[in-house]
């Protein structure tokens, strides 16, 4: 409870923070539309009209809210008939809602899923690639002399950079979908796991080694039972990393070819002025982000648990 | 021979010897690639490879390993600088000897004692090179189209014959978007740690909020940004300053953090004021921690300004080249800008380290290089 608390009154502080810059930011219009009315604008109601535009400079927080449902479950979505159907909302009605709206191409979940597709596959893809060139670096002298720099000295480049290419490249060539935006994310999920697992691997100190040494264990048996047990705690360290990168390679591949996904949301809402659009794709975005980190945090904590490492 | 299989050198170099004999076995009958001094210069590096053992004298190997360097950088330059096209599998076989025998010599090279200077270096720079050269090579053997792969070679000349560009395109996107965002950014959130850490309830509230900020694709603020400060650099400026702030937040508030009872009881019985205590303690302690929130904010702020630049730009900066050329199916330009965006973040980041190692030269990680 004492550790919720400083963090509530942080979130609303900043909530409060936020209503407050709409009503600066929004003004301007209302001032120009009641001027252009002539019509003499009272503080208050200025003030009552910058919460609701329709497109906003800055939307409310509740404007986000409510466009994040409109765009998942919403009438936006699912469509008017639909909406009309469902419209005193049951549970059955709203799970028809999110059938309709897996579809739909307006909504956000669709997109979503989308993202999240490339986003594990790029992942998982990446993790493995990084795991077993971790290996390779820890069990081999000339692999760990000439690759591991260039790990490490990825990591302080923007390969992001490479991103519009390869979708644009693999696309001239005739792959386009969900593999362009998945070796993207790939490739930004790789490095932290190479570098974090190589450091796991060789987490285990001289003492543990020489023990496995007079157990006269054999080079499985010390990997199987010293070295990747040791590196789990670095391991998932770096998964949170790299499936927020991940995350963040997917949303950028989805800028120069779009078909779907969330950063198609935020272009396109960017192109059309729908600012309400790209703070509901950005707030989707966050909440994939978010959900995957606490996902692979909760892993981290029972695998930790299961193997007596847990903090 | 399972004592001599588990050296993996021995095993490289078998492979090594192997594919200089497919090679020469099947330059036979194919004609002209590649030439015969080609491979008595492969058979030469394989002799020289398996004379390098480790039984020799330190110098003797470092000689033998140069004598390898040079033949295989003959070889590798007649490779890929003189081919007739129609390159038959004689011309694979030489290729693979000479990735197998560039293997060879790194771990060659990494099996030195570890004392010799610049050794370090050469392992990963012969790795480096094989790479460029076997992407150079391959595209010219195989004749890819260039709107799918350049060959270095052509990323060079653009590299050169577009210097006006990249500079340009550099200090716009570098030298304006990610600097002046890189600057506000870190200089705001280490400002506001320092408030921060004054009220232990803002510490423990606002810690877990960064956390959770900083894990977020706060890249997608990109396209908002854009619409409020309009095309130029300070939209991308606002970009790097949101990616950068919390990162840099969580760092310092650590750092402040990071001295212990026993030392603030010192500063305490000398009565030092809450100045005097961060001056001389509390600052100097979180250094490590400040220098680490910058050395990630450094990566950060290239690529908040880079990708910014995908969502709006004017007609000049990294980001606006490399989608605009990729459209244009230059990718030769894009690849030069790649390069320059690589080579420019691992200046700033070691800019970082630099002064770190100049700073925090007390703490146990800088001691003892």
């Amino acid at each position: 409870m004492s550790r919720s608390i400083p963090v509530l009154t942080v979130v609303a502080v900043l909530i409060g923070l936020w209503y407050l810059a709409v009503i600066p930011m929004n003004a301007k219009w209302e001032y120009d539309q009641a001027a252009r009315n002539d019509r003499e604008l009272a503080f208050g109601e200025m003030v009552a009209l910058t919460m609701n535009q329709e497109r906003p400079v800055l939307p409310a927080p509740h404007q986000v809210l409510i466009g994040l449902y409109e765009q998942t479950v919403g009438c936006d979505a699912v469509g008017r008939r639909m909406c009309r159907e469902t419209t005193p909302l049951t549970v059955q009605g709203f799970g028809q809602r999110v059938v309709e709206s897996v579809s739909s191409n307006r909504s956000l979940i669709y997109h979503g899923l989308i993202t999240l597709n490339a986003t594990l596959l790029g992942f998982l893809i990446g993790t493995g690639g990084g795991i077993l060139l971790a290996v390779a670096i820890v069990y081999n002298r000339a692999t760990d002399a000439s690759v591991m720099p260039w790990a490490i000295a990825s990591q302080t480049i923007p390969i992001i950079a490479l991103a519009p290419m390869i979708i644009v490249v693999l696309n001239s060539i005739g792959v386009a979908g969900l593999v362009p935006k998945a070796i993207i994310a790939a490739y930004l999920s790789f490095f932290p796991v190479v570098v974090g697992m190589v450091k796991g691997l060789r987490a285990p100190d001289a003492m543990q080694l020489d023990l496995m040494k007079t157990y006269s264990a054999g080079g499985r048996d010390v990997f199987l039972k010293l070295r990747l047990p040791m590196s789990m705690p670095f391991l998932f360290a770096s998964l949170k990393i790299g499936i927020a990168s991940a995350l963040v390679g997917t949303i950028v591949g989805e800028l120069p070819v779009q078909r779907g996904g969330l950063g198609v949301r935020l272009l396109s809402g960017s192109y059309y002025g729908q600012t309400i659009q790209i703070w509901a794709a950005l707030f989707a975005a966050a909440i994939l982000a978010a959900s995957l980190v606490g996902i692979v945090g909760a892993i981290e904590r029972r695998v930790l648990k299961r193997m007596g490492m847990a903090a | 021979m399972s004592g001599f299989l588990k050296d993996e050198g021995a095993l490289v170099r078998l492979a090594f010897t192997l594919a200089v004999l497919a090679a020469c076995w099947l330059s036979r009958d194919a004609g002209a690639q590649p030439l015969d001094i080609v491979l008595w210069a492969l058979v030469g590096a394989v002799a020289l490879a398996w004379l390098c053992g480790t039984a020799l004298a330190v110098a003797a190997r470092i000689g033998l390993l140069l004598g390898q360097g040079a033949l295989l950088f003959f070889v590798g330059a007649e490779l890929a600088g003189n081919q007739q096209g129609g390159e038959g599998m004689a011309f694979w076989a030489a290729m693979l000897s000479v990735w197998l025998s560039a293997w060879a010599l790194v771990s060659g090279v990494a099996s030195l004692p570890r004392g010799i200077k610049g050794v370090g270096l050469i392992a990963p720079l012969i790795f480096g090179a094989t790479i460029l050269w076997a992407w150079e090579a391959a595209v010219h053997a195989l004749e890819v189209p260039r709107v799918i792969l350049p060959a270095p070679s052509e990323i060079g000349q653009r590299l050169i014959s577009e210097t006006d560009t990249l500079w340009i395109d550099l200090v716009q996107t570098f030298g304006r978007g990610a600097l002046a965002g890189f600057v506000i950014g870190c200089g705001a959130a280490f400002l506001f740690a320092l408030v921060v850490d004054r009220y232990p309830f803002l510490r423990r509230g606002l810690l877990p909020v960064g956390n959770f900020l900083a894990a977020l694709p706060i890249i997608g603020t990109a396209p908002i940004f854009v619409m409020w400060f309009g095309f130029d650099w300070p939209s991308k400026a606002a970009v790097v300053v949101a990616m950068v702030f919390f990162p840099m937040l969580v760092n310092t508030v650590q750092g402040l953090a990071s001295t212990d009872k026993m030392q603030r009881d010192l500063m305490h019985t000398y009565s030092a004021s809450w100045w005097q205590t961060l001056l001389t303690l509390r600052l100097p302690a979180a250094m490590p921690f400040v220098f680490n929130g910058l050395k990630i904010c450094a990566t950060l702020a290239l690529i908040g300004a880079i990708v910014a630049e995908f969502f709006g730009s004017p007609t000049y900066g990294m980001g606006f080249r490399i989608s605009t050329e990729v459209g244009r199916l230059q990718l030769s330009m894009v690849w030069a800008e790649i390069a320059v965006a690589a080579l420019l973040g691992s200046a700033f980041y070691g800019v970082w380290a630099l002064l770190e190692r100049r700073v925090t030269f007390w703490h146990p990680s800088q001691r003892g290089r």
